[in-house]
């Protein structure tokens, strides 16, 4: 759920995979995203609505991964998938760090890329300050 | 009561207009994005406006969240508005909560994930617009708390295998119970075993979930329903 860069970039590994994929979003030209040897289903609409998500065939997804702009909107699909149609393997992404642990406290697969990203940087800029202090020192 | 509003819309506003002016003296806050209507429910309200995400922990810290007895979400999208219900509950433990749907399916998930109590404009208004159309279906009048049971309005068609009958020996599904009869000049009566189901009756009952299509037809079928189990 979700075509933006991560959505695209997500759909199109796993089809490559060899997995049966179906991308859903709320605007039609957010598949341009997708290169042309993308085999899997596109399907325009609103993804917090249960109507769309059972058109999907989301009770017989073995997984559900909900990438959108919107932190709650995310929550809330994620939710639906694990409540309402039993998706058994469901990942969250929310951006902010506060919501996110709320949410995984309430036993939600959930990652933070604020705090992945801030921690990636952090590890390089730690490593690189060491390699300038060892060329300082030598 | 200290309670707290998210979202500065029509509803919203004229909700905290209608807490503050109650007799009860209630605190009220409006917690709300957009800065131009902040800017309206201070200069009409007063001071009682936060301008802020009202699900963004740190406007929600601010706000007194911790102190608060109420919060109702009321946004124009239920994805907001399930998310501070939610929020509030776990990370403030605030007693109540209520969220505004605009799509009245999502009503079953909200309850499923905690949120105390659902408001649904979309199905009010269209039970209202039921109630003037001229069929003879079954209009939900409210949801009992808890329960799975509802409170439900059925009008009796002139040709109706029940007009005439008793509603002793009506079939209704298990868990019916008729508590109300409106008869087609108005009068209200209180049913009992002997109170007979005359043409055009609104009958008020109290049915299970699951149980209001068998309920509507065995009201409303104009031959008699095949006995249970055939």
């Amino acid at each position: 759920m979700g075509c933006g860069r991560v959505g695209a970039t997500l759909a199109t590994w796993l089809d490559a995979d060899g997995h049966d994929v179906t991308v859903l979003d709320i605007r039609p030209d957010a598949f341009k995203r997708l290169p042309p040897e993308f085999k899997g289903r596109r399907h325009a609409g609103n993804a917090i609505d249960q109507d769309v998500l059972a058109r999907v065939g989301l009770r017989q997804a073995d997984a559900f991964v909900a990438v959108t702009q919107g932190d709650n909107r995310n929550v809330m699909a994620t939710q639906m998938a694990k409540h309402l149609f039993g998706v058994r393997r469901t990942l969250c992404r929310i951006y902010d760090p506060i919501r996110e642990e709320i949410y995984r406290d309430l036993g939600l697969e959930t990652i933070s890329p604020t705090l992945v990203g801030a921690q990636l940087l952090k590890d390089l800029l730690d490593k690189q300050l060491v390699v300038a202090d060892g060329e300082a020192e030598g | 009561m200290y309670i707290i509003v998210v979202g500065a819309g029509k509803v919203g506003y004229y909700l905290a207009k209608e807490l503050l002016e109650a007799p009860e003296g209630h605190e009220v806050l409006i917690i709300e994005l957009d800065a131009a209507k902040v800017e309206r429910v201070t200069q009409e309200l007063g001071d009682i406006a936060l301008r802020g995400d009202g699900c963004e922990a740190a406007t929600m810290e601010k706000a007194g969240y911790g102190r608060a007895d109420m919060v109702i979400a009321v946004t124009g999208d239920d994805e907001d508005n399930l998310v501070v219900c939610q929020v509030a509950k776990a990370k403030f433990s605030v007693p109540r909560t209520v969220a505004r749907i605009n799509n009245p399916k999502n009503e079953t998930i909200f309850k499923q994930l905690g949120i105390d109590t659902t408001v649904s404009a979309t199905a009010a208004i269209l039970a209202q617009i039921e109630q003037e159309l001229p069929i003879h279906g079954l209009i939900q009048l409210l949801s009992l708390k808890g329960g799975g049971l509802e409170i439900v309005e059925v009008k009796v068609p002139q040709r109706a295998s029940v007009v005439g009958k008793r509603i002793g020996e009506l079939l209704l599904p298990q868990q019916s119970l008729i508590t109300l009869i409106v008869d087609s000049d108005g009068t209200p009566r209180v049913p009992s075993n002997e109170t007979i189901i005359r043409a055009e009756d609104q009958v008020v009952a109290v049915t299970r979930r699951e149980s209001e299509d068998a309920l509507r037809a065995a009201l409303t079928n104009s031959s008699s329903p095949a006995a249970p189990g055939r």
